[in-house]
């Protein structure tokens, strides 16, 4: 039987098979699917970054400037001094590999450099031969000896791997949760990230956004009469769902609130339900209690993808938010449902742009609760507020009209790795609807495996990539689903309601993706409003229907 | 073969002879047991502090703790105070946790299906346990060195030493931290090897303070329980360094002198090398830091002004647009210039 | 005694090698992890090339039910073909089951005149090739569906609820929102 060939054997040789030998050896091989398209000039042009041109990464020229070695040399130095985090994580690592396997990247894709700890030798690399003695005096014995202590030059193929592997990273921070000494691979992407744009290296998924973000104060670019468009066209939804003509303030002066939220949920659905939510939530607070909660559409923007980019675009992007609560004179602002967003808002606005001082420390005048929590910053996220109203029993609630709905919840990695709102959302879930399901303990709270789309990889042409990295988490959702009968993920993040129907849609197409102000404002009795027989997607509530026939 | 390993190996080896044959040369003795231990010294603590003043010198411009637990927010939501701390008390216990106990590491709960959808957890924490028993082993090892440098010994050394050989077996009685030390060492090591991810992962810098380290262990248990070193003579000698005062015992015997070499090797190296870990820790800024984001202010010392796009900017480019749809606007549209709808952009 | 019975009798081993050899498709680093970590929601992989080898090697002894087979057949193609594998790569894993099967039964085979039956069985692991070869290229379509047409999932869809759609992209020919990439 000794002629019959091998499969393996022979698909191994029309194969690349990675060498097992150390991973520097192994060159970057940027493949379709999982890499995303080249930042088009225009983008950076508008916001004033350096190097815009056409390319792809799929050139063998990126046309770099001449000297940018020198250029990101120089940057990282910079940074070094700058930033303690990545200085530190640079000297201490100790390659345990208790990190290996906690990446969703990893575990979806199996390709090694995706292991936290390879991504991070990705810049340890040069850092060992460009910034320490070691390396240095390594470097007289060779290339050989400078390899055996991991260091190695700068060249365009590490600078391609860098840039391959920096955007396979959503800055989820999961592996950090794992670190016996927290090096957190998210600031080693965004100082990766940062570096690269130093020579015009960036994808389009993160650089349009930002332009856009910059010039109309969202992401997608959308102007303010198409904001208030599709607002409008809101309003007549809800209309159509609840009998109730809800009026919505845009940049009121002197409202109560200022109410900000990721523009993905106006213009993209799953999201746009969401916004709906929201909506209808407002003008029940307004009407029953005579709260002014005003939108804006110059900061009609709650992600930042300035974040993905640098820590000045994140800045010049942030800005919009005290810049607006100022101008307008309300009290405190509100934060809708987002993920990036909320590390953005909770551990980098009030440094960056702050001190709020032109607003109040944040009370909710229903209930007379003082957000303790958010006086400095003076911004509270939607589900404190939400989970707030629901404990002192002033929201009307029916949660049987969610009863057609079996739902999980998904934490997004960065309100709980970088903030901490655990029990926020769930107790807002638990109230307005009956059927809520968790999924397994490792792959929730602050071990909550991400979409796989986050820190601006949420592109299309890299597909293959998003759907590895969504797998752990739907392999969770999966297994309620088959075990509860779960049918609904619901998020706190427009990036997850962004990226779950699709991914849902080739792993677990039995099963639909929505925000948690959804499912509140399917259970919230409006005054005066008619007999819901739909949700706010238009489906008929089962049971409903029939005492309407009636 | 794996040149990461062997060049480690092949370098212990040679430092190994370098000081075994070395102490035997004249004056070797004078090198290797009081020119080289001092130097090393003054290596590890110039090296370590200058590295925290290194680190130390680059600011933490923001606050951005790992939050593993729920957050302090509404005053009936009970906040995990330990692994999403909003006090330095709380971090302190973060700290101590993580320091003394491996909290992340231990962290790695696993679990798996038997039996079709029946959740089981799995003790899968061989990483956690033998890095915790090699580092307080090495510790305990450490401790008990004191008796060399101490007259008379204080007494908590002498406890730790009587509770460390409580097994009371050979003579002298064996003393279970040296041996769980080199134990644990062999274990990081072939893990190492024997794991294909993490020989993936593994440098040369990796595997040579484990051979180090294991030389050590393995040359200190040599002395102890098989060529039976002078104690007397070497508590003589190490209290002569201890006080200053150097001068060499003779008959130690060159074992010695290759235990105090590697022990020398290890101190320069310190602060050069990963292991730095243990001052990094520290300062680990994920770690270290409190999540009061929201509540108190972080002072990013470099912050900048940056250009934005203002709010009169978005509007003279929009304002048609907006009056259009009833957004209201700040300036009328009859007011509007052609100066200002290229207005310079402002700086903060 | 028929092939049959003697696969089914050694069913654990095969299954076991099988599954060896198929992670090994994977970078040796990957492979080790992918066999070693039994927690299934850290290793989504093994746990759905386990489950599914086991219960497609079950199917292959019985009549090959067509449905059953695409039920542990498809998680498998559907993970493989969103990696990094090239499409013979991707369904390669099946063929090592001959190999898997040869190996362990050589003996018997040569003993008990058993290659007739080897063929047939054989043939039917070619099947298990067919069918995972549509199921490939149902993966890949639906990538390619989802890739051309996600933005018009969300948010052309909803901007055609409102009836915005041409009101937005001819607006601003200079920046363009990305909907068409």
């Amino acid at each position: 039987m000794k002629e019959l060939p091998n499969p393996d054997e022979f698909l191994s040789k029309i194969d690349h098979k990675p060498s097992p030998t150390g991973w520097m050896d192994t060159p970057v091989e940027i493949r379709r699917g999982i890499a995303c398209h080249a930042a088009k000039p225009d983008r950076l042009e508008y916001v004033g970054f350096p190097n815009p041109r056409d390319w792809s990464c799929f050139d063998e020229d990126w046309q770099l400037p001449e000297n940018w070695q020198e250029i990101l040399h120089k940057g990282f130095k910079e940074r070094l001094d700058r930033f303690r985090s990545v200085k530190i994580f640079m000297d201490i690592c100790v390659r345990c590999g208790a990190c290996a396997d906690k990446c969703h990247f990893f575990i979806g894709s199996g390709d090694p450099k995706n292991m936290p700890v390879v991504r991070a030798e990705l810049l340890r690399s040069v850092y060992r031969n460009d910034f320490t003695t070691a390396g240095k005096i390594l470097g007289l014995f060779g290339k050989k000896a400078k390899k055996a202590y991991g260091a190695r030059e700068l060249t365009l193929d590490v600078l391609k791997e860098w840039w391959y592997y920096f955007f396979q990273c959503t800055e989820c921070r999961r592996c950090s949760v794992f670190c016996p000494y927290g090096i957190d691979t998210a600031e080693i992407t965004i100082f990766g990230r940062e570096l690269l744009n130093l020579i015009g290296l960036n994808i389009d998924w993160v650089a349009a956004p930002v332009a856009f973000c910059y010039r109309t104060g969202n992401h997608l670019g959308i102007q303010p009469h198409a904001y208030k468009d599709m607002m409008d066209f809101f309003t007549d939804e809800i209309e159509e769902v609840c009998g109730i003509r809800v009026k919505p303030h845009f940049m009121k002066k002197k409202a109560d609130i200022l109410f900000i939220t990721p523009s993905g949920d106006v213009f993209a659905d799953p999201g746009t339900f969401t916004c709906m939510g929201y909506m209808m939530l407002f003008h029940f607070l307004q009407e029953k209690y005579g709260l002014e909660i005003t939108w804006s559409t110059y900061a009609s923007e709650g992600g930042n993808f300035g974040f993905f980019t640098s820590h000045e675009m994140m800045k010049r992007l942030n800005a919009k938010m005290y810049a607006e609560a100022k101008r307008l004179g309300v009290k405190w602002i509100l934060g809708g449902e987002c993920g990036h967003m909320w590390r953005v808002v909770h551990q980098y606005m009030d440094t960056m742009n702050g001190p709020a001082d032109f607003l109040e420390e944040p009370v909710n005048p229903i209930t007379g609760t003082k957000f303790e929590n958010a006086r400095s910053t003076k911004m509270v996220h939607i589900c404190e507020f939400v989970a707030d109203l629901i404990k002192h029993g002033k929201l009307d609630l029916d949660p049987s009209r969610n009863d057609h709905l079996k739902v999980t919840f998904h934490d997004s990695c960065n309100p709980a790795r970088g903030m901490g709102l655990l029990e926020e959302p769930r107790y807002v879930i638990k109230n307005v609807c009956n059927h809520f399901y968790e999924m397994p303990a490792n792959t929730i709270r602050e071990q909550t495996f991400c979409c796989g789309s986050g820190a601006g990889l949420n592109a299309g042409e890299n597909m293959e990539l998003r759907m590895q990295g969504a797998l752990p988490r739907l392999n969770a959702v999966k297994y309620v689903h088959e075990k509860h009968g779960v049918n609904m993920l619901s998020c706190v993040c427009a990036i997850d309601r962004a990226a779950f129907p699709t991914a849902l849609e080739y792993w677990l197409p039995e099963v639909d993706n929505c925000g948690v102000h959804e499912l509140v404002a399917n259970a919230l009795i409006l005054p005066g409003e008619k007999k819901r027989t739909v949700d706010l997607r238009n489906e008929p509530l089962p049971g409903m229907e029939d005492e309407d026939d009636e | 073969m794996n040149i990461s390993y062997m060049y480690s190996l092949i370098a212990v080896i040679v430092l190994f002879l370098l000081a075994y044959v070395g102490a035997m040369l004249p004056g070797g003795e004078v090198f290797f047991g009081i020119i080289i231990p001092y130097l090393a010294l003054i290596i590890f603590i110039l090296g370590f502090i200058n590295r925290i003043i290194d680190w130390a010198r680059s600011p933490v411009p923001f606050r951005i703790p790992t939050t593993c637990g729920q957050e302090k927010s509404l005053p009936w939501i009970k906040p995990n105070s330990i692994d999403n701390p909003t006090t330095t008390g709380g971090v302190i216990i973060r700290m101590f946790l993580e320091v003394v106990f491996f909290r992340s590491l231990f962290r790695n709960t696993k679990m798996a299906l038997k039996e079709g959808d029946k959740l089981s957890y799995e003790w899968e924490k061989w990483l956690w346990l033998f890095s915790l028993a090699f580092h307080w082993t090495f510790f305990v090892v450490l401790f008990r060195h004191l008796r060399f440098f101490t007259e008379p010994v204080p007494a908590l050394v002498e406890v730790v030493a009587k509770l460390d050989g409580f097994l009371q077996i050979g003579l002298p009685e064996l003393r279970i931290s040296g041996v769980v030390l080199l134990g644990a060492l062999i274990f990081l090591f072939l893990r190492r090897i024997y794991i294909p991810q993490m020989r993936f992962i593994s440098l040369a810098s990796d595997y040579f303070p484990l051979f180090l380290i294991i030389g050590i262990a393995f040359t200190g248990i040599l002395m102890r329980y098989f060529t039976k070193v002078d104690i007397v003579g070497v508590k003589e000698f190490t209290m002569s360094l201890a006080t200053f005062k150097p001068h060499i015992t003779q008959g130690i015997g060159s074992i010695f002198y290759v235990h105090l070499f590697f022990v020398s090797v290890l101190l320069a190296y310190f602060p050069f090398s990963k292991l730095m870990h243990l001052g990094g820790i520290f300062m680990s800024p994920t770690r270290n830091m409190v999540n009061n984001n929201r509540f108190k202010r972080h002072i990013n010392p470099w912050n900048y002004p940056v250009e934005v796009h203002t709010y009169e900017q978005y509007e003279d480019e929009f304002r048609e647009k907006m009056v259009g749809v009833g957004l209201p606007v700040v300036k009328p549209l009859a007011a509007k210039t052609p100066e200002e709808a290229k207005e310079p952009e402002e700086k903060e | 005694m028929s092939l049959n019975n003697l696969l089914a009798q050694r069913k654990t081993a095969i299954i076991k090698n099988w599954f060896t050899l198929a992670v090994e498709t994977y970078p040796p680093d990957t492979a080790s992890f992918l066999k070693k970590q039994k927690d299934p929601f850290a290793n989504p992989v093994g746990r759905t090339v386990s489950l599914g080898l086991e219960g497609l090697f079950n199917e292959l002894l019985k009549e090959m039910d067509y449905e059953i087979i695409t039920s542990f057949l498809d998680p498998i193609i559907r993970i493989r073909a969103i990696q990094n594998f090239s499409p013979a790569h991707a369904v390669s894993f099946i063929f090592l089951l001959k190999k898997v099967i040869r190996e362990n039964i050589k003996k018997e085979a040569l003993e008990e005149q058993l290659f007739n039956e080897l063929l047939l069985f054989e043939s039917k692991i070619d099947q298990l090739v067919m069918i995972a070869f549509n199921l490939y290229m149902q993966c890949k379509e639906k990538i390619y569906d989802l890739k051309a047409n996600e933005m018009r999932n969300s948010t052309y869809k909803a901007f055609k609820r409102a009836g915005l759609v041409r009101d937005w992209p001819v607006d601003e020919p200079d920046i363009k929102p990305n909907i068409n990439e």
